[in-house]
């Protein structure tokens, strides 16, 4: 596999796979507001899948569409970040994840407007606009909690606790990560590390609540290396299209 | 072969075709904002006769997700064949993104008018996106309102509330 399609194929396995966590809150958020406000996150994401899947489909040049990619492949072929398939606990943990994920993607796609390759650099000026609301929303909501009762600064410094581990694998470098930014098409990890950073500490100040530590271990989702959370969430999402392959409506 | 030239469209009518194609697209309506057409929602990036022969009509989505995309892609191409235009080719075009700031005078008038808060002002700075914007109820017109939600009933709206007449109201969001 090409550097260019596995890095590809990264970000679209990422988007793909938050996306569909968060619609498994559709009819379940705490308030109507937040239903629809994590709906429409997972509508944005899952369209910037289908766009960089559909990429994905060409650079692979085996006919394979985006259906073929979401649908028929297995987890160890997943690139997603170990992040994003984490399960969505409670409103707050779900908000916990998607403040890691939205300030990552925030910088990723500012990174990648400028990137060599035409059609990623394009796919991220629109993805950039509706990233940008949503880390709004996330950074929003972990404010108010954190910053909350006592029970909600708990919950989510508990959240943060434990998501944390996951964090270093955003900025891990491989060969791919090198190789896409030394040609120019994706932006330096290094430098997206310290925005994020940034935009991480920033958020936690006003929400009071501390930064962990950093754990040595890294996962490697982006290498097909998951937890075992990744597979029943494929298990769900891919169960129409295996038990009747090819259906559309 | 006499009936194989007419199909064929000739050089001088290509100008005054593409301004028919205009007019078939202010026909096609948004299918969630059904008072905007496409021409009013500033997402028809062109109409043009290129190379291959065909006409072609680039066509921008608001959202990467919004499910009205496709729909919309589908109406204009059963438009154009309608309009006499069978083998015309639609384009999506993503760059650059598509932004409010590109709904017509007539589409936020249009908006207004079906209570639907347009745009508050230009998307020129990132800076103000994070900012506070005063959006004008389109009920009363007072500008004492506040923000529900970001996020509302279809991509490209958010939730807002008026303090002074107290109805909720959708707001078509700046991006």
């Amino acid at each position: 596999m090409s550097a260019r399609l596995e890095y590809v194929l990264r970000l679209a396995d990422t988007s793909l796979v938050l996306g569909q966590r968060l619609g498994e809150w559709i009819g379940h958020a705490p308030a109507l507001e937040e239903d629809l406000g994590l709906a429409n996150l997972s509508l944005d994401l899952i369209g910037q899948a289908r766009l960089l899947l559909t990429y994905a489909g060409e650079i692979e040049g085996r006919g394979r569409n985006e259906d073929d990619l979401a649908m028929s492949r297995d987890q160890s072929d997943y690139r997603n970040l170990a992040l994003a398939e984490q399960p969505n606990g409670d409103f707050g943990h779900t908000i916990v994840r998607q403040v890691l994920i939205d300030a990552f993607q925030l910088e990723l796609y500012e990174g990648l407007q400028r990137s060599t390759d035409a059609r990623l650099a394009e796919i991220a000026h629109k993805a950039l606009k509706e990233t940008r609301y949503h880390f709004r929303y996330s950074a929003g909501w972990l404010i108010r909690l954190g910053d909350g009762t006592e029970e909600s600064h708990r919950r989510v410094q508990g959240s943060l606790d434990s998501l944390w581990r996951f964090t270093r694998e955003l900025f891990a470098e491989d060969d791919v990560d090198r190789e896409m930014a030394s040609a120019g098409v994706a932006p330096q990890l290094a430098d997206l590390e310290l925005r994020w950073s940034a935009h991480i500490d920033e958020v936690l100040k006003e929400a009071t609540l501390q930064r962990p530590a950093d754990v040595p271990y890294v996962w490697h989702g982006k290498r097909g290396q998951h937890t075992e959370h990744l597979g029943y969430l494929l298990a769900e999402m891919q169960f129409l299209h295996r038990a009747y392959p090819g259906a559309s409506w | 072969m006499v009936s194989a030239d007419v199909q064929e469209p000739i050089a001088e009518e290509r100008p005054s075709s593409v301004a028919e194609v205009w007019r078939v697209l202010e026909g096609v309506r948004d299918p969630e904002i059904p008072v905007l057409n496409i021409v009013d929602l500033g997402i028809v990036r062109h109409v043009r006769w290129e190379a291959d022969g065909r006409l072609h009509v680039g066509l921008s989505p608001t959202y990467s997700g919004c499910p009205a995309t496709e729909v919309i892609q589908a109406s204009v191409e059963r438009a154009l064949v309608r309009a006499g235009y069978p083998d015309s080719v639609v384009d999506t075009v993503l760059s650059p993104a598509w932004s409010s700031d590109w709904l017509t005078p007539e589409g936020r008038r249009k908006l207004r008018a079906f209570g639907i808060a347009p745009p508050a002002e230009a998307v020129s700075t990132v800076r103000r996106l994070f900012g506070a914007v005063t959006v004008a109820c389109p009920r009363c017109g007072s500008r004492e309102t506040e923000r529900v939600s970001d996020f509302g009933s279809t991509p490209c709206k958010a939730h807002y509330r008026c303090t002074s007449c107290l109805e909720p109201f959708d707001y078509f969001k700046c991006i």
